[in-house]
Parts: structure tokens; sequence; C-alpha cells
């Protein structure tokens, strides 16, 4: 008897408490009201209509009218023959992008720190920043007439490699070594700006007093800066984890041919070509999605939870 | 006496540590090279002879048979022009309506003592890494009638949970007592707010500015799926008629000299404001990124 009382008088006085609470804050929630009609609107209307994705949905009966038909279209979705390269592509770049994107940063934050000239330091840092503010549809014009037929990377590799003279775009083997070299030119830079920031933050006495123990160069980036960087690397992989299945498609959509699906198609270029290209089907493109989302959650939701178990760095 | 100094320093330095610095030199202006030969390829293209490129193999350092004709086509390009318009009110407009919103958000969710704010900060956050994907946020952007308008590609993304995070963090940095003082002299939220924190946090403000103008700049996806009609496209999407599509599409078939001087054109603007905010973003980004 006591136990169902009691939560309903707990309930009444979370509301009461809440009513007091807006009576004092009501201009605070007044001007916060734009901001939460936005949020529920546009960040967790579309998650709302995520359950179309259990329905045969037609744009003409709305929601409320079409079919509900359980998980139809994730049990398509799994036995789908696209499925195990979709996974395949997605993973292999998205790796790829771990491997060689994330460190190349770190890295040139190092080697330019190391540098002994201001001026050379300087201009080092402004050369390579400029091909993040080129923006993604023309970095892959410039892709595209660097590694066609006459182009200068399809020559330099002919020349040097004997590499035979074929547009590189139409090569299932080169779209992720093409993909990841321009990822690299136009990140790098952008990216060491925050591991920069973290390495002029670091104490110099503790080189010094390093120094006054012997320790040469190679001992104190050991023992030293890359400690120090350790904080900011970590968050930046938790970052990098969470957005990794959502690899560059928009890049993908502008770099793919039919002719490279086979290591180019990932996920997210799928998800867009079942809803709105070819053989149309929103309901499945919303499941295929859906399946993307959640996988990304648990990984950053399990990234974070191990890295903080292991460092106590963590986002939340 | 100096020179005696640099010789002593000279001679502490190990064989090893020298020829570190001599090969991180060299390493870094080899990557420099790097980055500015396609740059400069495409420059030098632009200048070039249609026909001559046409018959020319490899990379360009220099323009073949100078000539300005590429540039007078693009010029006489009006798509190009009409794009810029539409990118441009993007930017200003767009760029100014997400920082309000987002100065507004990060302030209320900064604010120490009202009850919601655990529940209101994990709304936020949540959405920031889970979403509804691609076909549901087309439903709600049609459903709530902005489809084919621009405004469709303001009004869905008037907030980047990323870049109010940091505004957020840089709100909290400030000392509570500055507010209250304010609070005490009768001074409302707004006045708070716009007064008061946004000049003490400005270079985190102008960093997020800046993250919002180039995401405006860049896009093009979003465009693609809501704006049918080409007066409304935005630079971007003309670009990937002239750039991309041209390739594949008998319909926009374009030499690659007119595409190499668009892309100049289409540029420059931002390279020339670059070396304006490079000083502030150099020191916001860290704010963000590495409290965010």
């Amino acid at each position: 008897m006591s136990t169902a009382v009691r939560p309903s008088s707990a309930r009444g006085s979370f509301l009461h408490r809440l009513g007091r609470d807006m009576k004092k804050n009501w201009k605070l929630y007044l001007i916060f009201l734009p901001v939460l009609a936005y949020f529920l609107i546009f960040k967790y209307g579309p998650m709302a209509g995520l359950m179309i994705s259990f329905q045969d949905f037609k744009a003409a009966k709305g929601i409320m009218g079409s079919k509900w038909v359980g998980t139809k279209h994730f049990i398509n979705f799994f036995n789908d023959p696209y499925l195990p390269r979709l996974i395949k592509n997605t993973l292999t770049i998205a790796l790829s992008t771990l491997v060689f994107s994330f460190p190349s940063a770190i890295i040139l934050a190092l080697l330019i720190n190391e540098l002994r000239s201001n001026g050379l330091k300087r201009s080092v840092q402004t050369i390579s920043y400029i091909p993040h503010f080129i923006s993604t549809v023309v970095v892959c014009g410039i892709i595209r007439d660097l590694v066609s037929r006459t182009g200068g990377v399809t020559m330099i590799l002919h020349t040097v490699f004997g590499m035979p003279v074929n547009n590189l775009l139409y090569e299932p083997g080169y779209f992720v070594p093409i993909y990841i070299v321009s990822d690299i030119w136009s990140n790098i830079g952008w990216n060491s700006i925050v591991y920069l920031s973290a390495l002029t933050a670091i104490d110099q006495e503790l080189y010094e007093a390093a120094k006054v123990d012997g320790a040469n160069k190679w001992h104190q980036m050991i023992h030293i800066t890359i400690p120090c960087l350790v904080p900011t690397i970590v968050i930046m992989f938790i970052l990098k984890v969470g957005k990794m299945f959502d690899v560059g498609y928009e890049k993908i959509m502008l770099l793919y041919t039919p002719l490279t699906y086979e290591t180019a198609d990932v996920i997210n270029t799928y998800v867009y070509r079942r809803g709105f290209a070819e053989n149309v089907n929103f309901s499945y493109s919303t499941a295929v999605g859906f399946f993307n989302s959640v996988v990304c959650f648990l990984l950053v939701y399990v990234t974070n939870k191990i890295t903080s178990r292991m460092g106590g760095n963590s986002l939340w | 006496m100096t020179q005696e100094k640099k010789q002593a320093k000279h001679i502490q330095i190990p064989l090893g540590e020298r020829i570190f610095y001599v090969a991180d030199d060299l390493l870094m202006i080899f990557l420099c090279v790097l980055i500015l030969v396609p740059l400069i390829h495409v420059v030098a293209g632009s200048f070039s002879d249609g026909m001559a490129y046409m018959t020319h193999t490899g990379l360009l350092l220099w323009p073949l048979k100078p000539t300005f004709e590429a540039y007078q086509s693009v010029i006489a390009n009006q798509n190009i022009w009409t794009g810029y318009g539409n990118t441009l009110f993007l930017v200003v407009v767009g760029t100014s309506l997400n920082m309000l919103a987002s100065l507004i958000a990060a302030y209320v969710l900064s604010r120490r003592d009202y009850m919601l704010k655990k529940l209101l900060n994990l709304m936020v956050v949540f959405s920031m890494y889970f979403s509804g994907g691609m076909i549901p946020f087309f439903l709600v952007v049609k459903g709530v009638g902005l489809y084919k308008s621009i405004w469709a590609l303001i009004v869905p993304n008037l907030i980047n949970v990323f870049n109010l995070v940091i505004v957020r963090t840089a709100m909290l940095g400030i000392p509570d007592s500055l507010e209250e003082s304010a609070q005490l002299d009768g001074a409302g939220h707004f006045t708070i707010l716009f007064r008061i924190i946004t000049p003490l946090i400005l270079p985190s403000v102008s960093v997020v500015a800046l993250y919002y103008a180039v995401a405006h700049w860049n896009s093009w996806f979003n465009s693609m799926l809501f704006i049918k009609d080409r007066k409304k496209y935005p630079l971007q999407l003309i670009l990937r008629e002239i750039l991309i599509l041209s390739d594949t599409d008998e319909d926009f078939t374009m030499s690659e000299t007119i595409q190499f001087a668009t892309i100049v054109v289409a540029t420059i603007p931002i390279l020339c404001v670059y070396p304006f905010i490079q000083r502030y973003f150099v020191k916001g980004v860290m704010v963000g990124a590495v409290k965010g």
C-alpha cells in the first residue's frame, strides 16, 4: 500500500518544485523555447521518423496511413547481397583514415614543433592550412584532373613505377589510396593545430630538467612530449571514432562511379542511392541508416568507456 | 664574442640531432611543395590555351600559351554569379542566425540554478551522437514546408551541437561573480549575454562563426537534396556541374582550362580572407577542441 502511495507523492512534489522553478526562471525558459523547438523538430523529429523503417512507407499515405511491416526491411538488409561489400568498404575506409590520416596530423605537429627557424615554422603552418579552405567539390574536381588519363599523378606513377596509363578513378584498386591521400592533403595542417597548441602549452622547465639529467632529444620526445599530448590525442580519437562510420560520403559521392562501387560504395552512399537515386525505397533506406546510426552510437559509447577506464580522459 | 658563443652552441648539439634538424627542415619544405603543386597546376592551367592543354600530359608549373580566354568564358557564365549571390546570402544570413541561436542556447545551458539543466544538456548532447539519418531528416524538412526553399539550407542546420558545446564550455569558464553583479544592477538575460559574456569569449565566438561560415560555403549535399530551381543553386552546386558532372554527363561538358578558371574564381575569395582570420582560429581552435 505505502509503496503505491510514495511514488505519486514524490511525483507530486517534483511537479510542485518544477512549477516553482518555472515561475522563478520563466524568462530563462522562455528564451530557450525556440531552441527547444528547433531540437525537437529537426533533431528529435528525424529520430521519431526512424519508425518508417518498420513500415512500407508511402509518401501519399504519410506515417499514420502506411502499413506496418515489422522488421522486414532489417531482415532484407541483412540478406542484401551488397551488405558484405558495404561493411567491408566502410570499415576499410574508416580504418585507413584512423591509421593514416589521424596520426599524420600528430606527426606534422611534432615536426613543426621541432623546427628551429620561426620563419619556416610560420610558413609551414600557413601553407598547410590552405587546403582546408578549399571546398570538397573543388578538391574532387582537382583530383579528377590529376588522376585522369593525362593527369599529373597518373603520369608520375607511369614514369616512376611504370604503372599503365589509365584514368585511376575508374580502377577499383586505386579508390581508397586516392581518398586517403587527398584526405591527408586537405586536413593534415588543420588537424595539427590542436596538437600544436597542446605542444606549446608544455612547461619548458620539464625539458630543461630532462637535459640536466642527460636526456637526449629522443628521450625527451618519448618521456615528455608524447605523454603531454596523450590527453589531446585521446579526445580527438574519441571524436574521430564517433564519426568513423560516417566516412566522408559526400566526398565519395563526388569521386565514385559504378565502376568503382566495388571498393567505394559505403553504407551512407548506399543509403543515399536507395533513398533518392536507384530502386528508391524510403523505408529500406531508413532501415539501413538506422543500422548505421546505432553502430556509430555504440562505437562512441564503447570507446568512451574504454578510454575513461584506461586513463580518465573522456568526453563525459 | 658572439661568434664564439655560436660555435660553442654548435658543438654542444650532437651529430644525430643536427642531422635530425636538417632532415626536419627538408621534410617540411618538401611537404609544402607537395601541398602547393596541385594548386599551382590549377592556376597555371587556368591561364593556359584550351587546345594546348588538351594535348599536354602531366603537371603544369607555368601556363601553356598564356591567355585569359578561360576567364572570359567563366565571367560570362551567369550561373556562377547567381551561385555566388546565393552562397553569399547563405554565409551572411545563415551564419548570423547560427550564431544567434548558438549563443542563446549556450547561455541557457551554461546557467547554474535551474532544475531542467541536466535534462536539457542531455537532450542536446545526445543529438550529437545519435541521429535519425538522411531520409527521416529529408521528410521532416519537407514536412515543415521548407522543400525547394533556400531556407532549407539554414533553418534545419541552425545549431551544430559540436559548435554549441565549444561556446558553452567557453561560457562556463567565466566567473559567476561578473554576472551576479550585473543581475543585481537589474540587467536582463539578453544584456548579460550580449553585453557581458559575448565580448569576454570573443575568440571562441569568432572560431565558431568561422566554422559555421566555412560549412555554409562548402555545403552542396543538402542543396542537392532540397534545391530544385537552378536560380537558387548555391555556388558549390554549380561547381559540381562544371567540375564533376562534366566528366560523365554530356549536358555539362566543359573544357579543362575553363574548369580550372572556375576553381580559381570560386576559391580566391576564401583565400583572400584567410590571412586575416588565421591568427584568430589558431588561438581559438584550442579553446574548443581541447576542452570541448
